[in-house]
């Protein structure tokens, strides 16, 4: 399945109460790197969607979120399993190094 | 299918050598790089130096037009990255990330480099936690704060002033006493009243425990040593060729950048060419980059026709 944005209204529901483990990618429009693996990780999510959640959070638009989970460099994607941060990965990394990262989830 | 030319990178020397090789008509594949293509300019903001642009130029709208200027005549661009090489002999084999290999009678190299680290135990520790390579992408996060610039050149001095459009305060650390940077940059850093220069001056530890806190500094003159307090770390000492892969089966110099003969664009391996920043310790700029690209795509049409 492609990728969905989530905002600060939708976070608590779509991301810390999934049952399934999901990846919040932040990012912002102005970061190259973090265009950069924008395919890559639709391509993730259209592979492996069904097990891992691939969502999209802005943080221009978004930044208390981003504040609170304490971003200083973006691109950079966290994995939550039952509300909890398990797995940061910062910066931008070519596909099978991602899935490498991942695959504990996927 | 053994092809005439592949293209290994995408900088304005892959972008500019993919230009001149499809209008001469050797239908090269160019290799752009899964998460790097468009190079070191993509990270950057506006260029202002690049001829012909009186207003300058957002560096990543110019990679993206040198990219749609070797689609239009052809090139076949590749979205990933090569990850491996075997470039003696006739035919040179190339593989890429996902598996396909490509074979070509002549190779372009144009890698570029990478950003150089300064080396220190924490520095990859605290590395996205307050430590950063890249203004452009995370000099936001850093709004109102006191944060740091390591480095003397162009990019260093970039990069701070650059930053104090988000940050109260940049404090720019170099190791000499004056900056290596272009005149006309230094002095619009020397004059920002955002910045304050620490000459003489060498980070030895980034402290912190889960992000980072400060900096201990070293006094190159007098030995002395000090903390500060910093909430983040902008590295800009420099860059090193991406010459891993070629490591063993190309001549290079003892810094990894790959040798060419003379003016030329020739390495030791015939059908091998090299440009761009990955040739390049002296000028390193996106037009020297791009003439050596042109240079690369004109010896290689040369050394086809033979």
């Amino acid at each position: 399945m492609a990728t969905s944005k989530v905002t600060a209204a939708n976070f608590d529901e779509v991301v810390l109460k999934s049952s399934t483990p999901v990846l919040v990618d932040f990012w912002a429009e102005w970061c190259g790197p973090c265009r950069a693996i924008g395919p890559i990780l639709e391509d993730i999510s259209n592979e492996h969607g069904d097990k891992l959640k691939i969502v999209k959070l802005n943080t221009d638009e978004e930044s208390a979120i981003a504040i609170k989970y304490g971003v200083t460099s973006i691109p950079m994607l966290n994995v939550y399993v039952n509300g909890e941060v398990v797995k940061t990965i910062i910066g931008a990394k070519p596909k099978p190094a991602l899935l490498k990262e991942l695959e504990a989830f996927i | 299918m053994i092809r005439d030319l592949v293209i290994v990178g995408s900088g304005p020397a892959g972008y500019t050598a993919a230009i001149y090789a499809s209008r001469a008509q050797l239908n090269p594949v160019q290799y752009e790089g899964s998460v790097t293509a468009g190079g070191a300019l993509m990270t950057t903001t506006e260029v202002e130096n690049f001829p012909g642009f009186v207003d300058g130029v957002m560096g990543p709208v110019l990679m993206e037009d040198m990219r749609k200027q070797a689609a239009r005549f052809g090139t076949e661009l590749i979205t990933d990255d090569v990850v491996e090489m075997d470039l003696k002999g006739d035919v040179k084999t190339i593989k890429d990330g996902s598996g396909n290999v490509v074979q070509a009678r002549a190779v372009i190299l144009a890698t570029g480099s990478a950003y150089k680290h300064i080396g220190l135990a924490n520095e990859d520790r605290l590395s996205g936690r307050g430590v950063s390579w890249c203004a452009t992408c995370d000099g936001f996060f850093f709004r109102d704060q006191t944060i740091a610039v390591v480095g003397g050149g162009d990019s260093a001095v970039e990069e701070a002033t650059f930053l104090t459009k988000f940050a109260s305060k940049v404090v720019l650390i170099h190791r000499r006493d004056s900056l290596r940077a272009s005149k006309i940059m230094a002095d619009r850093a020397l004059n920002n009243p955002k910045i304050e220069m620490l000459w003489n001056t060498e980070v030895v530890d980034i402290l912190g425990a889960e992000k980072v806190s400060g900096l201990a500094l070293k006094n190159t003159v007098t030995g002395e040593l000090s903390e500060r307090d910093f909430t983040g770390l902008f590295v800009a000492i420099g860059h090193i060729p991406r010459s891993e892969l070629l490591i063993g089966q190309i001549d290079l110099d003892n810094e990894g950048y790959v040798k060419v003969d003379g003016r030329s664009t020739r390495t030791n391996l015939p059908g091998v060419f090299a440009c761009g920043d990955l040739v390049d310790h002296t000028y390193r700029q996106a037009i020297t980059a791009a003439g050596s690209g042109c240079q690369a795509a004109l010896d290689a049409e040369k050394f086809l026709a033979h």
